[in-house]
């Protein structure tokens, strides 16, 4: 399940909600990752672009990567502007034991961070400027810049 | 004709253009100074599906997309 969101999350619900829908499903590990805004470089929040279409690709090819383990992912995502110390991500693994958790979160979130199509932007003394040197070219980036 | 579709903050509006390949769109984005700084660095989907070669074949109503650097959560 992906779900995509205007603005900051409602953490609380999200993570509240995932937990009932899965109790009837013998999940013995359940491990919410959540990302909240830091104040830092005296940002005011952060911004988000998303590409549903590659992103839901993405999202699906880890659903199936997770449930040959046995295991269910969740996530959300903001779109648009999240405030300081408001959150903008949240993944989510349940299965049966928490090995299989504790890896797949960590798999997953790392994968995310590398190649899902999301784009931020610092929101500072009102301008709203892309992170370029906080992101990750996707792999086998470069394509169209190599010489003919 | 192909469009050519930038994304995230690549400020640059959807191209149509003819070509049979990746290779024709590269052409025509070299030519183009304004994208000097996302060529390197961009990922390439055509059809909402990431590719590898530019040798990909393009058909008439291609949808090709430049994903620049990423960064979300």
């Amino acid at each position: 399940m992906l779900e995509l969101y205007d603005g900051a999350l409602n953490v609380p619900e999200i993570i509240t909600r995932w937990y009932a829908e899965e109790t009837d499903y013998n999940y013995g590990a359940y491990i919410p990752f959540v990302g909240t805004v830091r104040e830092e470089d005296g940002i005011d929040g952060l911004s988000f672009d998303v590409y549903e279409p590659i992103l839901n690709a993405w999202f699906e090819s880890w659903v199936t990567k997770a449930a040959l383990l046995g295991a269910k992912l969740k996530m959300a995502h903001s779109r648009g502007d999240v405030l300081v110390h408001e959150s903008s991500y949240i993944a989510a693994v349940f299965s049966p034991k928490r090995r299989v958790a504790l890896e797949t979160i960590e798999q997953f979130v790392e994968d995310f961070k590398a190649s899902a199509p999301i784009w931020k932007y610092d929101l500072k003394n009102g301008q709203r400027l892309y992170a370029r040197e906080r992101s990750t070219a996707i792999q086998g980036a470069g394509l169209l810049g190599v010489a003919l | 004709m192909v469009t050519i579709e930038f994304l995230g903050p690549i400020q640059k509006a959807p191209l149509t253009l003819e070509a049979s390949s990746l290779r024709d769109v590269a052409e025509v984005l070299k030519q183009d100074a304004e994208m000097a700084q996302w060529l390197d660095n961009c990922a390439v989907a055509v059809n909402d599906t990431l590719v590898a070669s530019l040798d990909t074949a393009l058909k008439s109503g291609d949808k090709v997309s430049l994903l620049p650097p990423v960064c979300g959560g």
